[in-house]
């Protein structure tokens, strides 16, 4: 070296010093992020009360914090407060997986359903179901997780991980995904019992929620969302391109490693509790990217409220559409999700990362 | 590189003059690759129509089909296995140019009708005929045709805005098939077992059981589209340029895009009716042709016979590779597809191309 490197926190002090506006635009921004923490409040209260047996909100306290017994109690602690947990839990993670991978493949269209890693973990399900007899969801989690690590890291390294192009990567977590699924489809073929376990599964739902699953998912969610806030600043610096984030001193191979642990952590434990659900980790950082702009550190909390609102959201509204019965979580947020996803096509140039 | 690259297809090729004034280019590499095509996909062909649990030699099936064969023979070949071969054969070739097409036109490699909602389309379609109303065989196919062409025109309309850019086109196509594929897995849970078996198996595509009834539609179309599609390879080649070089040629952008959008869904529609969306067939050939053949632009011919022959294969392999199970071919495309689609992306990155 012949020059000595900067102190780290420079950059930023003068940044901020040369700028006096963003004070203003950062009290919006978390004024915004407050608004959207009672929106997700709201909708937790929601989840609890609305479903095939009403609950008056009154009631919803009341169940929740003192237990007598009653009828309506029973169905908010076994029923309904699992289901909101695990909700706001997958939520927050595929929020959070979707704004991580978006920045580090620098790629709008990056998802974890288009690089594979739902696959992934289609694939290691239907093995668990069909080769090893597994039958309970909490069994699939291990499953799960492995198939989308080995799916995801598989996919970054064939993307070329040093100089990943979005095409290249897209076009490798395609090509992994739809061998993954000539895979899947035998094995259902020939074993319609995988298929009768695993159709249920595929389709992404919230209603087998149990404290058993949630238990299993949440150590790895909970490392999974700590690793993503860890590499904000890294993250930050790489979505100006590789150069300008070694030069403002990222250490772009360990971050790009942290990030795909996070987004495998976050979505493979996801997806094994609930199945694959798609579009809430593609369409909930470019939503929140046209509130916030680009900058990681307002996206990722955003990105974490907003996600569980939307999943939550589309829970209650399937339990209400279809009474008695119910449309899964995943088809609900399908169908909310793409003609919002279209209308933001639509409607300007997509954020170029 | 790519422009050079091109110079040097370009150079390669030959002209051919005749006396009364006319050229004809012609890219010996491209020819020979398209006559090697043609030549595995019958070869195999030949050999799939005489395998089976009445196995006959290649021989034997040529000299069936010539008019020579026993009455057994002649029984097997024209009533079982010639309609299924000969429906493989086009349905590859009409996946391959819809393919070929839509990466064109969408200028993008991953801008199959795979990627554009299109197979969701087809299955949506078809999961309503076989898990609401419990149809047969054609009113499936023709749920799949409806389904796919309505989803076509919804992407073709949505992503239309002063004209379709391609990246916009790929991402309604994107955000279409995420809504499909959960219409797709509710019909599949509301379903019986049985339903939901049949559903699966026609979403992995499938030609077992086709016939005669299913081969004149597939023909019809793709008689016409076919070389409607090549007589537009010379527009569509200037299209990949990008839009105001088009224009500045002299091609009428949004006809061609329009009359090419529109076969390309026709022809992957009836592919799909007649065989269930199977996957990679579209994403691949075209690619695997532009490097056979090593020239620009679409390729239009020889993404025909390379999916032809993808094809053929592919049903070989699942029909004949498994013992006793004989799986649909669309595990195999699917498999091989993106096995193949993996290993190119790393002899690409080692020779440093993408």
């Amino acid at each position: 070296m012949l020059v000595d490197s900067p102190p780290e926190q420079s950059a930023d002090r003068t940044a901020a010093a040369s700028a006096p506006e963003p004070v203003r635009r950062h009290a919006l921004r978390a004024a915004g992020l407050l608004l959207a923490v009672g929106v997700l409040a709201l909708v937790c209260v929601a989840s609890i009360a609305i479903g095939a047996k009403p609950v008056p909100v009154s009631d919803v306290w009341h169940g929740l914090f003192q237990n007598s017994g009653t009828g309506s109690d029973v169905v908010i602690r076994d029923l309904r407060v699992p289901r909101t947990v695990l909700g706001l839990l997958v939520g927050v993670a595929l929020g959070l997986s979707g704004a991580v991978m978006q920045a580090l493949t620098r790629n709008p269209l990056a998802e974890p359903g288009l690089l594979g890693v739902n696959a992934g973990a289609s694939a290691a399900v239907v093995t668990a179901i069909s080769f090893f007899g597994v039958t309970s969801i909490s069994g699939y989690v291990w499953f799960a997780l492995l198939g989308a690590g080995v799916v995801s890291v598989v996919v970054y390294l064939l993307g070329g991980s040093r100089g990943a192009t979005p095409v290249r990567l897209a076009l490798a977590g395609t090509a992994a995904t739809a061998a993954l699924f000539g895979y899947v489809n035998a094995v259902q073929l020939l074993d319609s019992a995988a298929l009768n376990r695993l159709r249920f599964w595929t389709v992404g739902s919230l209603a087998s929620a149990d404290p058993a699953t949630i238990g299993k998912v949440a150590p790895f969610l909970a490392a999974g969302v700590v690793l993503a806030l860890l590499i904000v600043r890294p993250l930050n610096a790489m979505e100006m391109g590789d150069d300008t984030a070694r030069a403002l001193g990222a250490h772009i191979n360990r971050t790009r490693v942290l990030a795909m642990a996070a987004v495998t952590l976050l979505c493979g434990a996801a997806t094994a509790a609930c199945g694959p659900i798609v579009f809430i980790g593609l369409m909930v950082p470019h939503l929140v990217r046209a509130v916030t702009g680009p900058d990681m550190r307002w996206i990722l909390p955003y990105a974490a409220v907003l996600a569980p609102v939307l999943l939550l959201g589309s829970d209650v509204v399937g339990r209400m559409v279809a009474r008695p019965s119910e449309l899964q979580v995943g088809v609900v947020t399908a169908f909310i999700g793409g003609p919002v996803f279209i209308h933001l096509v639509r409607r300007k140039r997509m954020a170029q990362l | 590189m790519k422009a050079v690259k091109a110079v040097e297809a370009v150079r390669a090729a030959k002209a051919i003059r005749t006396p009364g004034g006319l050229s004809v280019r012609v890219d010996p590499r491209a020819v020979l690759a398209v006559l090697l095509l043609l030549a595995v996909a019958l070869g195999v062909a030949v050999v799939l129509v005489g395998s089976g649990d009445f196995p006959m030699a290649p021989g034997e099936v040529v000299a069936t089909l010539l008019g020579d064969g026993t009455a057994a023979q002649e029984f097997i070949v024209h009533d079982v296995r010639l309609p299924r071969v000969l429906v493989a054969l086009l349905v590859g070739a009409a996946l391959a140019v819809g393919g070929a097409l839509f990466q064109s036109i969408a200028r993008n490699p991953l801008g199959s009708p795979d990627v554009l909602g299109f197979a969701q389309g087809s299955s949506v379609g078809a999961l309503t005929v076989i898990v609401l109303f419990g149809g047969g065989s054609f009113a499936t196919a023709g749920g799949a045709m409806a389904g796919g062409l309505a989803t076509g025109a919804a992407v073709y309309l949505l992503a239309w805005k002063r004209g379709v850019h391609g990246y916009r086109l790929v991402l309604v196509g994107i955000g279409i098939a995420a809504m499909l594929a959960g219409a797709i897995h509710y019909l599949v849970t509301k379903a019986d077992l049985v339903d939901a078996t049949r559903a699966v198996l026609w979403m992995t595509g499938s030609l077992d059981g086709r016939d005669w009834s299913h081969f004149w539609p597939l023909l019809a179309v793709t008689a016409v589209l076919i070389p409607l599609s090549l007589a537009y390879g010379r527009p569509l080649r200037m299209l990949e340029m990008g839009d105001d070089a088009a224009y500045a040629l002299g091609i009428r952008v949004e006809r061609t895009r329009a009359v090419l959008t529109g076969s390309a869904v026709l022809l992957t529609a009836v592919a799909t009716a007649a065989a269930g969306p199977i996957v990679f067939v579209a994403l691949s050939a075209p690619q695997l042709a532009r490097r056979l053949t090593r020239s620009p632009g679409p390729n239009v011919a020889a993404s025909a016979v390379m999916g032809a022959a993808l094809l053929v294969v592919a049903d070989w392999v699942a029909t004949s590779a498994f013992g006793d199970r004989r799986l649909p071919v669309g595990v195999v495309t699917g498999v091989l597809g993106g096995v193949y689609l993996l290993w190119l992306l790393v002899t690409e990155r080692k020779a440093g191309r993408i």
